[in-house]
């Protein structure tokens, strides 16, 4: 028989913060990040297998399409990077601030998920300005 | 003996001291999900450093990076850790928005098959280039 009840906390009545965005971006990047696992398995085959089977792979990572999605996982594992280091340490009971309701106190944990989407981001710019810059260096 | 007051009497000794509660799986999923995260930090952090110094290498140099000894070691310990580590994460997603039984047995099935045949394509590709791959250059 199905099981008709709420599965899951309304998500509308609760005061947004920082924490619900981390935690969607968190399971969002890691679903996207299991399909760049796939491209890694994809590369590796690709190199095992032939010349050309590379070619193609070099190909499709070279595209437009390939190069915003490489962009897209970058970002996509810097921030499941910086965010899983920070939910260790949760893991290990650090990181926690007074539990505070009010706005103008914010617990020390809002202010670090917001430095881990801002880290993220600037890793991830820091990155494509080398690769851009190693590009243009010459090995191209 | 039991954490909860007033149900000693229900709780077998051996049930409390195997400590798997109500999924019968223990701290397992959450234990690797972590081991396999730290190992992935410096291994994530290493392989961003090797694509970005293998962008537009020829096909013979890309063999040849592989080929070195500590890249294709990392490399098979990063396959395993990535698949194994993103398996238990799609584990959680299927079980939290998968609510028809036969698609979610069907789902979690294939995803152990996926991950595991992934994971060993990822090592044999690494295993192939590294011992054979010489004959390449």
């Amino acid at each position: 028989m199905p099981n008709t009840r709420p599965t899951s906390p309304h998500l509308g009545i609760y005061r947004w913060r920082v924490n619900m965005l981390q935690s969607t971006l968190h399971r969002l990047t890691g679903l996207f990040l299991c399909l760049g696992a796939l491209l890694v398995a994809w590369g590796l085959i690709a190199a095992a297998s032939s010349g050309a089977a590379w070619n193609a792979f070099a190909a499709f990572c070279g595209s437009p399409i390939g190069m915003i999605l490489l962009f897209l996982w970058t970002w996509s594992l810097l921030f499941h990077l910086c965010n899983g280091i920070y939910h260790l340490l949760h893991d290990v009971g650090q990181g926690y601030g007074p539990a505070r309701r009010d706005r103008e106190f914010a617990p020390v944990y809002w202010r670090a998920g917001w430095s881990m989407i801002v880290a993220s981001v600037v890793l991830t710019v820091l990155v494509w300005i080398f690769l851009v810059l190693h590009m243009a260096g010459g090995v191209a | 003996m039991s954490a909860y007051p007033g149900q000693e009497g229900l709780r077998t000794p051996l049930k409390v001291a195997l400590g798997n509660g109500a999924s019968g799986t223990g701290v397992r999923h959450w234990w690797i999900q972590r081991v396999t995260a730290v190992a992935l930090i410096p291994l994530s952090i290493w392989f961003l450093f090797l694509v970005g110094g293998l962008l537009h290498a020829t096909y013979p140099v890309v063999l040849a990076s592989v080929a070195q000894p500590v890249h294709a070691v990392f490399l098979i310990v990063l396959s395993v850790c990535l698949f194994w580590h993103g398996a238990l994460g799609l584990q959680v997603v299927i079980e939290d928005y998968v609510h028809t039984r036969w698609l979610e047995v069907t789902l979690q099935i294939a995803l152990r098959f996926g991950a595991v045949l992934a994971a060993l394509a990822c090592v044999m590709a690494v295993l192939s280039v590294w011992l054979t791959g010489t004959s390449y250059y």
